[in-house]
């Protein structure tokens, strides 16, 4: 498989990178500053492409790449894919789902701890010296609060097994009413940030759910509640959740995924009642290596006609 | 004849040494009920304001960093009930409140769940690196140098509970919703629960990744997790302390730590509060935070409940509510 091209999208894993590079003929596509002229050059003898949740194949990659065949995602979510198009020109899809599932589940509630139990700020209040002079401030107990989860797919669902062991009461918004599901369904997002305590997103982006955190929704969960996002930056409207933050209108927000990443608003820096972490649902070696071998055995399974492991076009 | 006129109520008194945290919340609250003696407030010693003021006082509200020792106690000779805001009992002479009949209650497991959640958070803060990436954010080094380093997975970790009081219980009960196999070690075994029990917290570090400390500080609990156990947790443990300082010997794990013997800890205790050792204040896998894991709102309401519960109750001559076998 030598003689395959494989285009990783964007620097990803140093394992994964170099099993692409072991097996197939590999381009870095961030080593070509001059995109267009690589691609004429290279673009016939590509036939994969590997990106991840920062880079993937969008409709002017694909065109560009007539032996495009398949898309093996570093990621659960798809939103850097042109799914509509790679259906319409049959270039198969895969992602990562379920080894990821159990690591953003443990990051959701690490979030939802680090926010309310201000450990962040605590770890800084000793660092800095600041115990010496008085106690800690009191903080906002997790236990028995209320979590609204936006989205009940494979991730929802393990953070709700896990909130449920503190206690939590779960609530949820979804496309459809799940019929098999024990928590209590709200059919707008307004009333789910309006009953809960705790509002958590974890749903796909797709054209419907971005900014589904707009104002109303920050305004919503109001001052006593926090906002956790892992799902996409795009799923918030964040300038307007800085705002909210700023002004006190929004009680904390623990957020992994932003607009703009790397890029990170710096008024947030300043926050006590956010933190904030550099999209690390994943990050795990356990959970990045297990994405890895699920990205190279696609390839493998597409390039030796066999059944793809994680299809999802 | 009935009386008509009200006989006036006597406002029963209390004797508190030094204000525990929660007092400047508790007394407001309660200034119609109770006439608190103030000692700190005195300019007298307060051996002397004792022997003046308080041979006739029979209630006490205690923190758990005041020392109530038999020298304290032999100034009170009226005294029968101390009444401390902690779960923890090693500020107080024990054995002399038993010989004397004084009935001690604490704040029994009412903060077990808020304890629970911390060491959790704590945990997980240590594993998925949840703090030092938020520092990385703020300085703003995600753009220049780019991704995080990976953490480690919870899922499938062996936790080890070393106390299977309340509090242990609920962070068993939280760690087991993350996929981890829980075993413990504990004065005797416990016949309510099925986790493998070990005999001791050398054995119990040996068969687990993550040891969190749960248990009281007594004689015995003292430096229990000593070089040895630390050894046999090995460098890919991790230790959680939302306990007391004194349960582990400080200086070893910090050597430990800094010597890279075990992979991280996430503590909320330390043997001489408010000092830190300086060496953990470099390191990237260690998460410190100030003797907090208490201290929510809803603990504050509830530990101000309890408290009027237990002196009301014991002015009343009923059982108190939270009484501690001693």
């Amino acid at each position: 498989m030598e003689a395959i091209g494989v285009l990783m999208a964007c620097p990803i894993m140093p394992y994964l990178e170099e099993e692409l590079d072991r097996r197939f003929k590999l381009f870095r596509f961030w080593n070509f500053p001059h995109k267009k002229e690589f691609l004429k050059e290279h673009a016939h003898s590509i036939r994969a492409v590997v990106g991840n949740a920062f880079a993937g194949a969008d409709a002017s990659l694909i065109d560009a790449l007539p032996s495009l065949e398949i898309v093996a995602s570093f990621s659960v979510g798809l939103d850097k894919v042109d799914l509509v198009k790679c259906k319409e020109k049959g270039i198969r899809v895969t992602n990562t789902p379920d080894v990821l599932t159990e690591d953003v589940a443990d990051l959701t509630i690490g979030l939802i701890l680090a926010t309310l139990r201000r450990i962040c700020e605590s770890d800084r209040y000793v660092r800095s010296g600041l115990w010496k002079m008085g106690d800690f401030k009191l903080t906002t107990k997790f236990s028995g609060k209320t979590v609204g989860i936006i989205g009940l797919g494979r991730i929802g669902l393990a953070i709700a097994k896990r909130a449920e062991a503190f206690g939590c009461p779960i609530s949820y918004y979804s496309r459809t009413k799940k019929t098999d599901s024990t928590y209590k369904y709200f059919p707008n997002v307004i009333e789910l940030a309006s009953n809960c305590n705790i509002l958590v997103v974890a749903c796909p982006l797709t054209e419907e759910t971005r900014h589904i955190i707009n104002q109303q929704v920050i305004d919503a969960v109001g001052p006593k509640g926090i906002l956790i996002n892992i799902g996409r930056g795009p799923h918030v409207d964040e300038p307007g959740l800085v705002s909210a933050l700023l002004e006190g209108r929004l009680g904390g927000a623990g957020l992994d995924v932003f607009e703009h990443e790397p890029e990170v608003p710096e008024q947030l820096f300043g926050l006590d009642n956010v933190v904030l972490t550099p999209h690390i649902g994943s990050g795990t070696v356990e959970t990045r290596t297990a994405m890895a071998d699920l990205v190279l055995g696609n390839l493998e399974a597409h390039f030796s006609n066999k059944p793809l492991l994680t299809p999802v076009v | 004849m009935e009386n008509q006129n009200p006989v006036p109520k006597v406002i029963p008194k209390v004797l508190v040494l030094r204000p525990p945290p929660v007092f400047r919340f508790f007394e407001p609250r309660y200034l119609d009920k109770f006439q608190f003696l103030k000692a700190w407030e005195s300019p007298i010693p307060t051996e002397e304001f004792l022997e003046t003021h308080a041979a006739s006082v029979a209630a006490m509200l205690t923190s758990g960093f005041n020392r109530i020792t038999a020298d304290i106690l032999r100034r009170l000779p009226s005294l029968r009930l101390i009444v401390t805001t902690s779960a923890g009992l090693d500020h107080i002479d024990l054995p002399e409140c038993r010989r004397r009949g004084i009935a001690v209650a604490s704040a029994g497991s009412i903060f077990s769940e808020d304890v629970a959640d911390a060491a959790v958070g704590l945990l997980l803060d240590v594993l998925r690196r949840v703090t030092t990436a938020d520092r990385y954010v703020r300085a703003g080094l995600w753009p220049l140098n780019g991704d995080y380093p990976l953490g480690t997975k919870l899922g499938g970790k062996r936790v080890g509970i070393i106390g299977l009081g309340n509090i242990g219980l609920e962070v068993a009960k939280r760690l087991e919703a993350f996929g981890c196999s829980i075993s413990y070690t504990s004065r005797t075994k416990k016949a309510s629960v099925s986790f493998p029990f070990y005999q001791t917290a050398i054995e119990l570090a040996a068969n687990c990744d993550i040891l969190v400390i749960c248990c009281m500080l007594t004689d015995q609990t003292r430096h229990m997790v000593n070089k040895e156990v630390l050894k046999a947790l090995g460098k890919e443990g991790v230790v959680i302390n939302i306990a007391r300082g004194g349960v582990i010997d400080e200086k070893e794990l910090v050597r430990c730590l800094v010597e890279g013997e075990i992979a991280g800890a996430g503590l909320d205790a330390y043997e001489r509060e408010p000092e830190v050792p300086k060496e953990l204040f470099t390191l990237d896998n260690v998460v410190l935070s100030p003797h907090c894991a208490v201290f929510t709102d809803e603990w504050l309401r509830n530990l101000c409940e309890l408290l009027a519960a237990n002196f009301e109750a014991f002015f009343s001559n009923k059982p108190l509510i939270s009484p501690v076998a001693i």
